[in-house]
């Protein structure tokens, strides 16, 4: 029987692990003065308006919260579903999982009108909103995974483990039917009002997590030269391979069912067919260069072996995914909400009927990109002084009866 | 003998009772109306709290309103301090603004008929942004008139998202000369209230005085509870229709001819 997997800090001695610090914090410096900028002189120094309330930074933070819950499957596969070969990545998993929701969050919280109320939003809630759902899942999603990784790191708690992961599961799931609801739950404007957007919310979940995931990996064990052998890699990549389809079969699903009722039919056209930016976004920014192209590269074989290839795939899911996710934020507002059905407005002060433009400014993408520094930043930190990363993901540790095909 | 005198002293005191009737019921014909409205204007006292015995409403005659009249936004902004006003709201763009109520020019797709409606909040009884309010700054009170409470709401726009007429607005910077009754707070949402300082004081709602100024009676405000009511009378009388209808969200401002 082969041994278990140590798992060991980083050295994080070398020059090149400060300066990666060094970024990410210059980064986060950004965005807190970003953040700084937005809030003294009010949102008007953004892009977004009374048509378009929810702009660059909450494509971020979905796009992180969504990611947040998916990066964690790899940690569910081992633990509630019970794969052996998982289980070294599991703690990573876990640690990603927390890091990218706090990212997403600050995200969140620092583009409100009020932040400094945050504290009435934490202790009032209207049970009745989504959002106060979100923020009993976004905390309980945070002690649930300590917990979880707890009994992962402390030896006599391994028992609990299992339970603590099927947990964290169940829970992780609630959360991003919860996210997805958000947008699935309005009726007023047509290109939310699906209530397939919560489980669509689920399987992209499932994609952006694996490919943040894959990636993280990748450059975790190649700057501390720890070996990642095939048998796991080629496991993940072909599992994200997977999602990358579900994800495409969900989009399908979802425009199909918009285009069969009449009242979306002008919606389906605009991101479709004619609404610009959003057609093009959405035919070469998110079904191309976030699904197809990424899924030559994992089923070619001759592509795949490449692991930089590979990686340059999950890089693509990621921009694909901000893409898909800037569609439905953005793309949802800027098409004009049908207020009147059968007239057409033909004058109005409030750009009624009217296609809404939006172009984001340079602070609310600062704050945005900030979310993604915390995130990162975090990991970097803790993989130094925990031990989250096994010493070795070499094929012989991972699986003695893997031989490469 | 006496019996004359008594017939002149009845005859004047029959004079004296008649007088004195008449002038009593004439003095009475005159205050009891006033009694009366006195007694109706004040049906709520200012320290009882506000109940479900009414709902107050709008009903909007589209075949009256005047096409290019903005006198009800006008009477808006310089009631409550927004727009062209209040000139402190210099840095924001066109689009940042805030609008709390808007002329639209409407063209029947099949008919071609064409109409010219205000547009504000529609004071919904089951509103979509009291649902989605994370903190219960969006809040309905029980006479039907929606507000924001400035004083928790952390500025999330999740209620702008949800609005299915697009009602509300973010203040997007500092503000200054603001009214009284009116707060408006960067970084917080608002949107319509029915002027209801004005409503609490027996009042009518600044859009609806200036309708009515201005001649064209194209709107009503009163207590949809009442069937007495003017608004009532009319709504059932010629009827009126909710935007959107379809959602079932039961609004508060009616439109006739829509």
């Amino acid at each position: 029987m082969k041994k278990n997997i140590p798992f060991l800090a980083i050295e994080g001695r070398s020059s090149s692990y400060y300066s990666l610090l060094a970024l990410l914090g210059a980064f986060i410096l950004a965005s807190l003065g970003a953040f700084y900028y937005m809030e003294h002189h009010g949102h008007y120094v953004t892009g977004m308006s009374n048509q378009i309330v929810w702009g660059i930074p909450h494509v971020f933070a979905v796009f992180l919260i969504v990611a947040a819950s998916g990066i964690l499957n790899v940690a569910s596969i081992s633990s509630a579903f019970n794969k052996k070969a998982y289980k070294p990545l599991a703690r990573l998993s876990a640690l990603a999982a927390i890091a990218l929701l706090a990212g997403g969050l600050m995200i969140l919280v620092l583009d409100l009108g009020r932040p400094e109320r945050l504290v009435i939003a934490m202790t009032y809630y209207n049970l009745k909103s989504i959002f106060a759902w979100n923020m009993l899942l976004y905390n309980g999603f945070f002690a649930i995974v300590i917990i979880y990784l707890w009994t992962m790191m402390q030896r006599n708690l391994g028992k609990y483990t299992r339970i603590a992961g099927t947990a964290a599961f169940l829970w992780r799931l609630a959360l991003t039917t919860g996210t997805g609801s958000i947008f699935g739950f309005i009726v007023a404007r047509q290109g939310y009002d699906a209530a397939i957007m919560a489980p669509m919310f689920v399987i992209m979940s499932f994609s952006f997590g694996l490919a943040i995931y894959i990636l993280i990996l990748m450059a975790s064990y190649n700057w501390t030269d720890r070996p990642l052998g095939d048998a796991i890699f080629n496991r993940l990549k072909n599992l994200l391979g997977v999602f990358v389809a579900a994800v495409l079969y969900f989009v399908t699903v979802y425009h199909l069912t918009n285009l069969y009722e009449a009242q979306h039919h002008d919606f389906e056209m605009f991101i479709l067919k004619d609404g610009g930016i959003y057609t093009q976004l959405f035919w070469v920014g998110q079904i191309i260069i976030g699904g197809i192209i990424p899924l030559i590269i994992f089923y070619t074989p001759s592509l795949a072996k490449s692991r930089g290839l590979v990686g340059f795939g999950a890089l693509l899911v990621i921009i694909g995914g901000l893409i898909q996710v800037y569609g439905i934020i953005i793309g949802g507002q800027a098409f004009p909400m049908t207020i009147f059905p059968g007239k057409e407005v033909i004058e109005t002060t409030f750009a009624d009927g009217a296609i809404a433009t939006y172009i984001p400014t340079l602070a609310e993408t600062l704050l945005g990109l900030g979310g993604f520094a915390v995130a990162l930043f975090l990991i970097a930190f803790c993989v130094k002084i925990m031990d989250f990363l096994p010493a070795s993901l070499a094929d012989k540790d991972v699986d003695p009866h893997y031989k490469a095909s | 003998m006496t019996q004359p005198v008594n017939t002149k002293e009845t005859t004047t005191d029959l004079y004296r009772r008649q007088f004195l009737g008449k002038t009593a019921a004439a003095a009475g014909f005159a205050l009891a109306p006033g009694m009366l409205l006195t007694e109706i204007a004040h049906a709520k006292p200012a320290d009882e709290a506000v109940s479900d015995k009414n709902r107050w409403g709008l009903l909007i005659n589209t075949n009256k309103c005047g096409s290019g009249c903005t006198a009800c936004v006008t009477a808006c902004q310089t009631e409550n301090g927004w727009g062209e006003l209040n000139h402190s709201e210099e840095h924001s763009r066109a689009s940042q603004k805030a609008v709390w109520i808007r002329k639209v020019k409407l063209k029947d797709k099949q008919t071609g008929h064409v109409q010219s409606l205000p547009l504000m909040c529609q004071h919904c009884e089951h509103p979509p942004c009291v649902d989605v309010c994370p903190t219960g700054a969006s809040f309905k009170r029980k006479d039907g008139i929606v507000l924001v409470d400035k004083h928790i709401c952390i500025g999330c726009r999740y209620c702008m998202m949800a609005c299915p007429y697009k009602a509300r607005s973010f203040i997007h910077e500092a503000l200054q000369n603001q009214k009284v009754h009116s707060p408006r707070g960067k970084g917080t949402v608002e949107s319509c209230t029915m002027c209801v300082h004005r409503v609490d004081n027996d009042g009518t709602p600044a859009c609806v005085e200036a309708c009515n100024a201005e001649g064209h009676q194209a709107m009503y405000f009163g207590d949809l509870k009442d069937s007495n009511s003017a608004i009532s009378k009319e709504l059932a009388k010629n009827g009126g229709q909710q935007i959107r209808a379809d959602l079932d969200l039961n609004t508060g401002v009616r439109y006739q001819g829509l």
